[in-house]
């Protein structure tokens, strides 16, 4: 028997997979905009930041609904970690239009070669951004656990296209306007796959009530202690 | 069965103390300094109304000045186990027991114990408050008079500590000589509580207490029982899951006669590790 309260979670449960299908979605076209200079399709982007700023008030009205109905246990981590998951997505969908807005700019400068590769990055992004929703569809702790330390590899990736392009930067002056655009857009892969190490995160206490947050951070700090 | 060592743990277990690392989340309170993480004892105690078996091998102790709430669907065995505390089901023609209650490690079963002076030691609420037709001032002192208590002034004075304690005194204080049938059900309830620990009793057991309160009276009772706790030991017996929630330290869930899961309320109502009792607290079953 369902109850009313389980077709509620249901529901919020349906507007959290469309947050994450549109963020998905909004990373794709924001990097196939960067790539192909395609003013149009970056544009879209914007709209379906839109979207997804609505849906995250939606997902957060819901929930308030749901926690006046005072849930416990499993119901109590999926209404409060649907309130993060939605927030990660919507910054997702930030991080996205940021990348959609640095390709219009780029597309008014002169086209110049610069040897950085931001695809490796972009894929990785991405990679864990749909590892994350998966996860969370599939409510797959290990998955989600699995992809938690590939941030830090992201983070590398991040650091040296940073290098790459002050080094760039200092060489060759008069391309400092399109390198402070890639620049841009290398961070926001890089927030992106801080997202989606969150959403992981919120995965794991949605199926576990395990807090792995910090953790790594925590037994580092009193190591050095 | 499943029970989180120490502070609720299967008899036997080796007592250890109280510690919730790994956990951010603290208990409504700190164990008290010197508290008894083992005032009552339960062990492996079933309990009979005739041939019908109505608690089975239950094993859990109960630390000294905390509330631990019982919960659980109807019929589950939680008042019997309340009533069991208090050897109120004595009175119940063929009901008998296997196993034992302790508290301080003395049986309450022992026959030497007087049954008279273990209910002195324990006060009780119930579920619909049942002040006598006698003043206010009267129902307080009452378990006193039965005491043998005479002089006035030892009187007044614990009727004006015990209605303070209940957060009834300012109330009640200018017509302590009036009806106790003319307060509200509220202030009743509290004037139940106040008569209850007007022997001193070392542990309050509640069954249900708020059941038949409005919410304000409801939230007035709760914050007395956390105040309260202080002094003594409470169990509370509740269908409310979120009054046990917001003022229970350890919750133990029953279900069929048997203990099915006990621990601290945060970890019980945030991530139980049993499906029966995750099933029961978000309401998909009792």
């Amino acid at each position: 028997m369902e109850l009313p309260f389980d077709r509620e979670l249901h529901e919020l449960n349906e507007r959290l997979l469309t947050m994450g299908s549109l963020a998905e979605q909004a990373v794709h076209r924001a990097l196939q905009a960067f790539q192909t200079r395609d003013a149009t399709l970056a544009a879209q982007v914007r709209d379906s930041d839109n979207v997804l700023d609505r849906l995250e008030v939606e997902v957060d009205e819901r929930a308030m609904v749901l926690l006046s109905k005072a849930p416990l246990a499993r119901d109590l981590r999926m209404v409060t970690m649907a309130m993060k998951i939605s927030q990660n997505l919507e910054r997702i969908g930030d991080e996205a239009a940021k990348i959609a807005k640095r390709a219009r700019a780029l597309a008014h400068e002169p086209p110049v070669r610069l040897d950085v590769d931001l695809t490796p990055l972009a894929l990785e992004a991405r990679s864990m951004l749909k590892a994350s929703l998966d996860a969370f569809v599939q409510r797959n702790p290990e998955a989600a656990r699995a992809l938690i330390p590939r941030d830090q590899g992201v983070d590398v990736a991040h650091k040296s296209i940073r290098e790459k392009l002050v080094a760039h930067m200092q060489a060759r002056p008069e391309t400092i306007p399109q390198c402070l655009e890639v620049l841009t857009v290398a961070k926001c892969l890089e927030r992106i796959a801080d997202h989606a190490t969150n959403i992981a995160e919120d995965v794991v206490y949605l199926c576990e009530a395990t807090d792995i947050r910090h953790v790594g951070k925590a037994a580092a700090d009193t190591t050095g202690s | 069965m499943e029970i989180d060592p120490p502070a609720l743990q299967s008899a036997g277990s080796p007592a250890t103390p109280v510690s919730l690392t790994g956990s951010r989340v603290q208990s409504v309170a700190p164990t008290p300094a010197g508290a008894n993480p083992r005032l009552i004892q339960i062990e492996a105690y079933d309990f009979f109304y005739g041939n019908h078996q109505v608690l089975h091998q239950v094993s859990l102790d109960i630390p000294e000045r905390h509330v631990t709430a019982l919960i659980g669907p109807s019929g589950c065995g939680k008042t019997t186990l309340l009533r069991s505390i208090n050897r109120m089901n004595d009175l119940i023609e063929g009901a008998h027991h296997r196993g034992d209650i302790r508290i301080r490690d003395q049986s309450i079963f022992d026959p030497h114990l007087e049954v008279i002076a273990l209910r002195k030691r324990i006060g009780m609420v119930f579920q619909k408050s049942n002040p006598f037709p006698k003043s206010i001032f009267e129902n307080v002192v009452y378990p006193l008079r039965v005491a043998g208590v005479r002089q006035r002034s030892i009187l007044e004075e614990t009727a004006e500590r015990c209605l303070r304690a209940a957060a009834l005194w300012d109330e009640v204080k200018d017509r302590l000589h009036t009806s106790a049938l003319g307060l509200s059900g509220g202030q009743q309830q509290r004037l139940c509580i106040a008569r209850a620990i007007a022997n001193e009793p070392e542990i309050l057991l509640m069954d249900e207490p708020c059941s038949a309160l409005d919410p304000v009276a409801t939230a007035r009772i709760e914050e007395l029982i956390l105040e309260l706790k202080q002094r003594y030991t409470i169990v509370i017996v509740t269908h409310n899951m979120q009054q046990a929630a917001r003022i229970s330290d350890y919750t133990a869930f029953f279900y069929l006669g048997r203990l099915i899961e006990a621990g601290p309320t945060h970890r019980i109502f945030t991530s139980p590790k049993n499906k029966q009792t995750e099933d029961y607290v978000t309401g998909r079953f009792g």
